[in-house]
C-alpha cells in the first residue's frame, strides 16, 4: 500500500515536472483499453482473440504513437456470464485504470458492464450484444452501441422476408428473454408489413434436439420459420431443418441472429439458402476486402465478423474522439463522439446518437450454395442495403430516460 | 428412543463443548478476524468479499459433506435461489439488505427442507444424483420464472442501507458487513460441529447402522444437518447478491455445484478450516487465470484429479496431521 | 377430423416417434453408465465427455485421414474404449479401496479437463458432420417426413442395446461379470482375472458412450459441450430406472425418450424438467428405482 502510493506520487511528480518541461500544449495521454469478450464459450470464435486483434488494428491505424498517446489493451474472459464481467470489469475500472471496455457479447454481461460504467464513470463501447435494451430502457449517458442490435435485427429480417412474400409465419423461440425480445419485435414488423404469425414453440434453452418443435413448424403452413434463438441453438436447428426437408419443402428459414462464423461452423450444404442481417461482410466493398485481409494474416485466415469489425470502428472512433478533446475525460470523450460523424473503412461514415446507438446501413444477406461460392469464406449474397433511418428503432420509441 | 438421544451423547462431548473452543481454534479465529480487518486496506475489497461469500459457502457445504458425510452435487440450488430471492426483495420491494438477505436465506432453508426430505430417502452416489437433478430444476425454473429476468439474471441490485442508516455503498462499508455476516457464520458452522448434534453426526458419519442401533433417529439428523447447511449456502448466496449487485444463472448452475465440492476438497474436506482455504484458493485463481479462458476449467480439472489420488486430505488436512492437531 | 387433446393423431404419431430416437440415446448412454456401475461402483461422471470425444473422434478420422462413417462407427467406439481403458488403469483402478464418491469427484474432474482440452483446440461453435450419403433423403411416412438417418439410428441403437442385453444375461463372460459384480472375492478365487474384467467393463461402457457420440455427429452439432448437459439428464434417467437391471435401463431410456417428446407437443416449456420431475416422483413412490432391487 504505501509502496503503491509512493510509487503513484512519484509518477504523479514526474508527471507535472514534465508537462511543466514541455509546457501546455504537449498532454502525454495513456490510454487503457479492454477488451471483455467471451474467450472459451459459444462467442469465442465470432468475438474473442479476433475482437483483440482487431482492437490492435485500430491502434495501429490510428498512428497512437506519432499523436503522443500511449495506447495499452488489455484483455479477458467473461465466460459469457453477468457475474464474470461485472467482477472484471469492476477490477479494470477501480484496480487497473481501464478508460473503456469494448465487445462485451452476450446481453446480460453487457448489461452489467453497461451498469458499472455507469457507476464509475468510464465508457463503455459495446459491439458484441444483441439487446436493444442498451439504448433504450437501461440506456447510459457512458454507453455506445455500435454493431447492431435486436430491434435492427428483427426489422431486416422480417421486413424483408414479408416483402418477399413470406407472409405466414411460425417462429422457433429460445425460452428466455432474450428470445421473447425478439420474437415479440419480429412479429410487430411482421403484422405492420401485413404478415401474420401463424404459431409459436418455446423450446427450452439450451436445447439440443428440435426435431420436434420443427416438426411442428411444418405442420403449421408457415412460409417462413422465424428462428428467434442463438449460438449452438441456432446452429442445431438450422442442421436439423435441413435434415428434416423443410427448406426443400419450400418453407424458408429466417435467421434473426446468425453470424459468419455460425455459416462457417455449418458449412454451406446445410446453411445455403438462409437469410440473415448483418451490418458488416467482410466481401462488402475493397475497403473491407482490403481490412479483412490484413485481419485474416493476423488471426490464422479467419475473416472478421461484424462483431470484430465493430471493435475495429469502436475504438477507432474513440480514438479520434481523444484525440480531439485532448484528454480522456470520459464525459468530454463521450460528447465528443456523439457530435463527430464516424468514418471508418468498415462501415463507411454514420454516426452516434443521443442515446448511444450508432447509425449505419445494415444489410440483408442470403447464404450462398455451394456452387455460387467461389472461395473460402465466400458465403454471402447481398439482398438488399438497409438504410440508417429504417434500420434503427427511433430515438423517441425506445424510452431512454435521460432523452428528451 | 427419544430420550436417550439427549443423554447418551452428551458424556463424551463435554471436553470439547463444555469448555469453549481449544486454545489453537481460538488464536486462528482471531488471526482470521485481524486479517479481516487488516485485508481491505491493502487488497481489493470486492476481490476480498468474493472470498468470503465463497468460503461461507463451502464451509456450508463441508457441514454437509466432511460432517455429515452427504455429498450433495446441487447446493448451487440454495447458493442460487437465495441470490435471487435477496437481489429481487432488494431490488423491486425496496427491502434494507439485513432483510433482504434474511429472507434469502429462509427461502434457502425452506427449499432445502423440500428437497432434503427426499433425497435423504437414498445414500451415496445416489443421493449425489438427486439433489443435482433437483439443482436442475432449480435452473430450469430460474431460466424461465418471470422474477428471475432469464439470462439477464437480476441486475443494477441496490447496495442499500444497512437498517436504513449506514450506507453500504463504499465498498469498504459493505466489506465490514460482509466480514461480520461470513464471520458469524463460521462461528454457528463451529458450533455445531462442536455440540452434541454435530457429535451424533459424524456418529452417522462414520457408521449409519450402528447409530441406528443405538436408538438415534438417523433421518431427522440428516435432515436437520441438509437444512442448516442450505440454509448457510444460502445466507452465502444471498449476500454475494448484494456485494455484486447481481444474481444470475451462474449462481444455480451445475458447474457452482461442481466448484463447491472441488474447494472443500482442495481445502480438506471434513476440518474447520480448509474450506476457507479451499475458497480462498479457488477464487484468487479464477481471477489471475481469467485470461487464459478455456485453461481455467483445465486447471480446476487437474486439481480435482490430483486430489483426489494424492492429496485427499486436503491442504489443511495436511497441515493438521503435520501439526498433529485437529484443525 | 379427429383429434386427441387437440392434436390430430398423425402429429402425434411423428412425435412419439421422434421421442424414441431421442430416447435411442438415452438408452446408449445409460446402459453404458449401468453397467460401469454394475462392476465398478462408480457414477462415471466422464460419461458425457467420452459421449462427445466419440463425435469428435469421427470428425477426426473423416477430416484428417479420410476414414468414412461406416468405418468410425467400428472404430471410434474401440478407440474411445481404449482410452477408457487407459484412464480406468491409471487413474480409476487406484480409488476402489475408497469410498465411491471419490471415483465420482475424479471423474467429474477428467470430465473438467477434456471438455476444456477440446474447447481450447476446436472452439465451440461446432463442427459440421455430413449424413453418410446412404442414409440421406428420407421417407414420407404419410403422417409425417421421417429423415432416414434418423431411422438408422433408432435401428442401430436396438441392435446395440439388445446385444449387449444378449451378451451380459445369456453368455459366459456376461455370467462372469454378473457374478464379478455380486462378489468380486469369490469370483477372483475361482481364478477369473477380476481386475481385468473391471477393466474391460469400463472400457466397453465407454465405448457405447462413443458409439452414441458417432451416431449422434451428424444430427447434432460435434461441439465441446454436447455432453456437458446431456450427462446430467441421463443420470436422471438411470436414478429413474434403477442400477439394478441392464433391461431396465434399456427400457427406461426409451420410455422417457417417448415422455419427453410428448411433453415436447403439449407443454414445450416443460420438456427440460419433466425428466426430473418423473425423478422426484419414483423416488418417492418406489426408492430403488423402477427396475432397481431394493437395497
Amino acid at each position: 500500500m504505501k509502496i503503491k502510493s509512493l510509487m503513484r506520487a512519484a509518477i504523479a511528480a514526474s508527471f507535472l515536472s514534465g508537462t511543466m518541461l514541455a509546457g501546455v500544449a504537449m498532454a502525454d495521454t495513456a490510454v487503457k483499453i479492454g477488451v471483455l469478450n467471451d474467450r472459451s464459450g459459444i462467442y469465442a470464435d465470432l468475438s474473442g482473440e479476433g475482437s483483440v486483434v482487431a482492437a490492435r488494428m485500430a491502434v495501429e491505424d490510428f498512428k497512437a504513437a506519432e499523436k503522443g498517446i500511449t495506447v495499452e489493451i488489455v484483455s479477458a474472459d467473461h465466460q459469457n456470464k453477468p457475474d464474470i464481467a461485472s467482477t472484471i470489469a469492476r477490477q479494470w475500472y477501480d484496480q487497473e485504470g481501464v478508460d473503456m471496455i469494448t465487445d462485451v457479447p452476450t446481453s446480460s454481461a453487457a448489461l452489467a458492464v453497461n451498469e458499472i460504467t455507469r457507476e464509475k464513470n468510464k465508457v463503455f463501447i459495446n459491439s458484441g450484444a444483441a439487446t436493444s435494451d442498451l439504448t433504450g430502457k437501461q440506456c447510459s449517458p457512458n454507453t455506445v452501441h455500435w454493431t447492431y442490435d435486436t430491434y435492427a435485427l428483427a426489422h431486416g429480417t422480417g421486413g424483408a422476408m414479408v416483402e418477399a412474400g413470406g407472409k405466414k409465419w411460425f417462429f422457433l423461440t429460445a425460452d428466455y428473454a432474450f428470445g421473447h425480445a425478439l420474437e415479440r419485435d419480429t412479429t410487430a414488423v411482421v403484422e405492420a408489413a401485413g404478415g401474420e404469425v401463424v404459431g409459436s414453440v418455446r423450446h427450452p434453452f439450451p436445447g439440443t434436439d428440435f426435431s420436434s418443435f420443427l416438426l411442428q413448424a411444418q405442420s403449421s403452413g408457415a412460409d417462413v420459420i422465424g428462428l428467434a434463438n442463438a449460438g449452438g441453438d441456432t446452429i442445431n436447428s438450422i442442421k436439423q431443418a435441413s435434415e428434416f426437408g423443410i427448406t426443400q419443402g419450400g418453407q424458408a428459414l429466417a435467421g434473426l441472429l446468425v453470424f459468419l462464423t455460425d455459416v462457417h461452423a455449418l458449412g454451406l450444404d446445410t446453411a445455403q439458402g438462409l437469410v440473415l442481417t448483418e451490418s458488416f461482410y467482410w466481401d462488402l466493398n475493397d475497403d473491407t476486402r482490403a481490412w479483412s485481409k490484413r485481419f485474416a494474416e493476423a488471426h490464422d485466415g479467419d475473416m472478421p465478423t461484424m462483431v470484430q469489425a465493430g471493435v475495429y470502428a469502436g475504438v477507432l472512433h474513440y480514438l479520434n474522439a481523444i484525440e480531439a478533446v485532448g484528454g480522456k475525460d470520459p464525459q468530454a470523450v463521450m460528447a465528443k463522439m456523439k457530435e463527430m460523424p464516424t468514418d471508418d473503412p468498415l462501415f463507411g461514415q454514420g454516426s452516434v446518437r443521443e442515446d448511444g446507438r450508432k447509425l449505419q446501413n445494415m444489410y440483408l444477406f442470403k447464404v450462398k450454395t455451394p456452387d455460387q461460392s467461389k472461395a473460402p469464406w465466400d458465403y454471402y449474397e447481398l439482398v438488399a442495403t438497409i438504410p440508417p433511418e429504417k434500420a434503427w428503432r427511433p430515438l423517441a420509441e425506445g424510452g431512454c430516460p435521460f432523452v428528451k | 428412543m427419544a430420550k436417550t438421544e439427549a443423554v447418551l451423547p452428551s458424556a463424551h462431548v463435554r471436553p470439547v463443548a463444555a469448555g469453549g473452543m481449544p486454545r489453537h481454534h481460538m488464536a486462528i479465529f482471531l488471526g482470521l478476524l485481524l486479517l479481516g480487518l487488516v485485508g481491505p486496506f491493502v487488497l481489493y475489497p470486492v476481490f476480498l468479499m468474493k472470498i468470503l461469500c465463497f468460503a461461507l459457502f463451502a464451509c456450508a457445504f463441508n457441514l454437509l459433506l466432511g460432517f455429515g458425510g452427504l455429498l450433495s452435487f446441487g447446493h448451487a440450488a440454495y447458493f442460487g435461489s437465495a441470490s435471487y430471492v435477496s437481489a429481487y426483495a432488494a431490488k423491486a420491494w425496496g427491502l434494507n439488505p439485513e432483510l433482504a438477505i434474511l429472507l434469502g436465506t429462509a427461502a434457502a432453508a425452506f427449499l432445502g427442507l423440500v428437497f432434503g426430505s427426499l433425497a435423504i430417502r437414498r445414500q451415496g452416489i445416489y443421493f449425489a444424483m438427486v439433489t443435482l437433478a433437483f439443482a436442475q430444476m432449480v435452473f430450469f425454473f430460474s431460466v424461465q420464472a418471470p422474477f428471475t429476468g432469464g439470462e439477464d439474471g437480476i441486475q443494477s441490485v441496490p447496495r442499500g442501507h444497512l437498517l436504513g442508516l449506514f450506507d453500504l455503498g463504499p465498498d469498504r462499508n459493505l466489506y465490514f458487513f460482509v466480514l461480520a455476516i461470513v464471520f458469524g457464520g463460521l462461528l454457528v458452522i463451529y458450533r455445531i460441529i462442536h455440540s452434541p448434534f454435530g457429535q451424533v453426526l459424524k456418529a452417522i458419519r462414520d457408521n449409519e447402522p450402528r447409530s441406528v442401533s443405538l436408538g438415534y433417529r438417523v433421518n431427522q439428523y440428516k435432515l436437520a444437518v441438509f437444512v442448516l447447511s442450505a440454509a448457510l449456502a444460502g445466507l452465502a448466496g444471498a449476500t454475494k447478491a448484494i456485494v455484486f449487485q447481481l444474481a444470475s444463472l451462474t449462481d444455480v448452475y451445475w458447474t457452482m455445484s461442481g466448484e463447491v465440492v472441488l474447494m472443500t476438497l482442495l481445502g480438506g474436506m471434513g476440518t474447520v478450516f480448509g474450506p476457507l482455504v479451499g475458497a480462498a484458493i479457488i477464487v484468487t485463481m479464477q481471477n489471475y487465470l481469467a485470461t487464459f479462458g478455456a485453461w481455467v476449467t483445465i486447471i480446476q480439472g487437474i486439481i480435482f484429479v490430483v486430489s483426489v489420488l494424492l492429496f485427499r486430505q486436503g491442504v489443511v488436512g495436511v497441515l493438521a496431521q503435520w501439526l498433529k492437531r485437529p484443525l | 377430423m379427429f383429434e386427441l387433446l387437440g392434436i390430430p393423431p398423425q402429429a402425434l404419431f411423428g412425435q412419439l416417434l421422434l421421442g424414441l430416437i431421442n430416447g435411442s440415446f438415452y438408452a446408449l448412454l445409460s446402459l453404458g453408465l449401468a453397467i460401469i456401475f454394475g462392476l465398478l461402483n462408480i457414477i462415471n461422471f466422464t460419461h458425457g465427455a467420452q459421449y462427445m470425444m466419440g463425435a469428435f473422434v469421427a470428425w477426426m478420422l473423416l477430416n484428417y485421414l479420410g476414414i468414412n462413417y461406416w468405418a468410425a462407427l467400428v472404430l471410434v467406439p474401440v478407440i474411445v474404449g481404449i482410452s477408457g481403458v487407459i484412464i480406468e488403469r491409471l487413474l480409476i483402478s487406484r480409488l476402489y479401496h475408497l469410498d465411491h464418491l471419490y471415483g465420482l469427484l475424479l471423474t467429474f474432474g477428467l470430465a473438467l479437463i477434456i471438455q476444456g482440452l477440446f474447447r481450447n483446440e476446436y472452439g465451440i461453435s461446432g463442427l459440421p458432420y455430413q449424413i453418410p450419403s446412404q442414409l440421406s433423403g428420407g421417407q414420407n411416412l404419410g403422417f409425417m417426413f421421417l429423415p432416414n438417418y434418423r431411422g438408422w439410428v433408432i435401428v442401430a441403437s436396438l441392435v446395440v442395446c439388445l446385444a449387449t442385453w444378449f451378451v451380459i444375461e445369456k453368455t459366459r463372460l456376461g455370467a462372469y461379470l454378473r457374478a464379478a459384480t455380486e462378489n468380486p472375492t469369490l469370483v477372483g478365487a475361482f481364478g477369473i482375472n477380476v481386475p481385468r474384467l473391471i477393466t474391460i467393463t469400463y472400457g466397453f461402457g465407454v465405448g457405447l458412450a462413443a458409439f452414441a457420440g458417432v451416431l449422434a455427429a451428424p444430427i447434432y452439432s460435434v461441439n465441446p459441450n454436447m455432453g456437458a448437459d446431456l450427462i446430467i439428464v441421463v443420470f436422471a434417467v438411470v436414478v429413474i430406472g434403477g442400477m439394478g437391471s441392464i433391461l431396465g435401463s434399456i427400457v427406461t431410456g426409451f420410455g422417457l425418450g417417448v415422455i419427453e417428446g410428448l411433453t415436447r407437443v403439449f407443454y414445450p416449456e416443460g420438456s427440460a424438467v419433466v425428466i426430473f420431475v418423473i425423478m422426484a416422483i419414483v423416488l418417492l413412490v418406489k426408492p430403488a428405482g423402477l427396475f432397481g432391487r431394493t437395497a
